[in-house]
């Protein structure tokens, strides 16, 4: 976000019209800002993680809140409850609820670790979610993940979702 | 009506009857009477100092909770996600802003305005990046409106804890006047492409809470980009320097910190509208993008763990819709048998919250109060029963049955669910 000489100035004259607010964004400094990730992978920067990998990066970041195995910590469960949405006792976990394999790597990458959010390189964070997904089942072991697989991952709840009707007709 | 083990005053019947019968009930029932004549009212002196700052009376006990989820009260503030406003110490239907409910995803971000940027960008053909001092520059909008967290009512789906308060069942719900920028004044700076039906808003916490929001008409003609609350600048806890103030939607949309706005075609399906703030209901499949906060009320005097007198009761509380206007309140006093209509104390807002009271004469027979609002859209609060059969009891969010208070022979008012 390197300033821009002579932008401030805009904002305080005093005869201001409308197009005169603010200053252009270059797309240098979009490119720092423009973090999120859409379910058809628009927006995923180029990287590569394994499963492998990912257990160390968790067991390092991760664990300390979400438990070994993403199960038994204080924050929320990662894995299992696969079958268990329609029950008295729902378990809501990234293999049983969420919906797209990209909204992992979007929230790892932008909030977590909690203390020190944006702190993981790509490429750890496409490990992280390969783990994450192996947990649940989604991924083998010896499996990897990167830009252009993390978006052809069918999440197990992928159709679990009804889009309220008020606010459909805006969607695509 | 004092909280139970708190000091009660001696209830003076007769002075009761007379102000019945001189038909001038409707006045606030003394609290405790420790002046018994007027000569024991202690007399006049000069009071403080003037200050900076004025303070709450040292007489006034007012404070919000701390929780860290669904019964995880009075927790240590390092644990805590939400902290409840004091509903049933409330009087009008605005909320002081220090008790204004707060929930944050990461703690509340202590940002410095002159370094704050605000980037619009994407489906736009002017890509910008505002100071906050560019947006306190333009044309500015008020609108006094409620927020709601989609979790409030949390407490009730799936059994009722006697021992709970209405801060405890409904604290996660208030109202400010909000001013800022019309969202529709920057869309017309960037230009907006008529093809961005989606736009995500961004918070510069350290979780980046990102929501996707459809551009419906209503949304992009009452969007305010806030930079007050009740006429100072929002405070921390509520998004300072900036925030977006959605009326109406669900309070997790209304972008706290605010410093991205990007257009789109798509939602984005963040993790905060997929693994959060999704309705699941008993089928296992669950709601999305179920935005609007529904029809509700709750009576906060007399409420959860108070104690009231026979004879003379104020009932009174707040009722809400973001749908439209409050258009009238029922009060049941016998456990939603019968119904009457309560008093609004005026200007109900669109999407804001409205106080309503009735007078009523407590028999002294254990019985159950309930209110029931219904707005100008003609939506009315559903019962429990009828709730829970269409949302099953595992939905979490978006909680608007109608709120019972049960109330026993000794006067001990209650949560229960119906």
């Amino acid at each position: 976000m390197a300033p821009l000489s002579g932008a401030m100035a805009f904002a305080l004259v005093s005869s201001a019209v409308a197009s005169e607010f603010g200053r252009p964004a270059t797309p240098a400094e979009i490119s720092l800002w423009d973090i999120d990730v859409r379910p058809d992978g628009k927006g995923l920067p180029q990287g590569s993680g394994t499963v492998a990998k990912g257990k160390e990066v968790f067991a390092d970041n991760c664990a300390a809140c979400h438990g070994d195995n993403g199960v038994g910590g204080i924050k929320d469960r990662l894995a299992g409850g696969q079958g268990t949405l329609a029950s008295a006792m729902p378990v809501k976990t990234v293999g049983s609820f969420w919906p797209y394999a990209t909204t992992l790597f979007d929230y790892i990458h932008r909030a977590m670790p909690y203390q020190a959010p944006g702190s993981l390189s790509v490429d750890d964070t496409y490990a992280v979610a390969a783990y994450i997904l192996s947990l649940n089942g989604i991924l083998p072991p010896e499996g990897k993940l990167d830009d252009h697989s993390l978006p052809e991952i069918r999440m197990p709840n992928r159709d679990g979702f009804i889009p309220e009707p008020e606010f459909s007709r805006s969607r695509k | 009506m004092p909280e139970r083990n708190g000091s009660e005053v001696a209830w003076n019947r007769r002075q009761f009857l007379a102000a019945a019968s001189t038909g001038i009930v409707g006045g606030t029932v003394a609290g405790r009477a420790s002046a018994e004549t007027l000569a024991d009212v202690p007399t006049r002196e000069p009071g403080a100092d003037l200050g900076a700052l004025s303070a709450r009376s040292k007489y006034v006990q007012i404070g919000r909770i701390p929780e860290a989820g669904p019964r995880r009260r009075n927790v240590d503030p390092a644990d805590a996600i939400n902290s409840k406003a004091p509903l049933q110490k409330l009087v009008g239907a605005i909320t002081p802003s220090d008790l204004h409910y707060e929930r944050s995803h990461s703690g509340a971000a202590d940002l410095d305005p002159s370094k704050h940027r605000l980037l619009v960008h994407g489906m736009v053909r002017k890509q910008v990046v505002f100071s906050v001092e560019d947006l306190k520059a333009m044309p500015a909008t008020s609108r006094i409106a409620f927020l709601e967290c989609t979790g409030n009512g949390w407490e009730n789906w799936k059994k009722a804890d006697g021992n709970l308060t209405v801060q405890n069942t409904h604290g996660l719900v208030s109202t400010s006047e909000w001013t800022g920028v019309p969202l529709k004044f920057i869309l017309g700076l960037v230009e907006k492409e008529t093809a961005a039906t989606w736009m995500l808003a961004e918070g510069g916490d350290a979780a980046g809470v990102a929501r996707s929001i459809p551009l419906t008409q209503e949304i992009v003609d009452e969007a305010i980009v806030a930079y007050g609350q009740n006429g100072e600048p929002i405070r921390p806890a509520h998004g300072f320097p900036i925030r977006l103030i959605l009326p109406g939607m669900e309070g997790n949309l209304n972008i706290k910190w605010l410093r991205r706005l990007k257009f789109g075609d798509q939602p984005w399906m963040t993790r905060w509208e997929t693994a959060r703030y999704t309705q699941l209901l008993a089928n296992g499949k669950a709601r999305q993008f179920q935005l609007r906060m529904e029809t509700n009320s709750v009576i906060t005097q007399p409420s959860g763990t108070m104690q009231i007198r026979p004879g003379y009761n104020r009932i009174s509380g707040l009722a809400w819709s973001g749908h439209g206007k409050i258009a009238r309140v029922d009060i049941s006093t016998d456990g939603a048998k019968s119904w009457q209509e309560a008093q609004l104390n005026l200007p109900a807002l669109p999407k804001a919250q409205t106080r309503f009271q009735m007078d009523w004469i407590w028999d002294g027979k254990p019985t159950k109060i309930v209110s029931r609002s219904i707005d100008d859209k003609g939506n009315v609060q559903p019962d429990r029963d009828s709730f829970i059969a269409t949302m099953g009891t595992n939905a979490l969010f978006h909680y608007n049955a109608q709120q019972t208070w049960s109330i026993d022979q000794a006067g001990r008012v209650e949560n229960v669910l119906s």
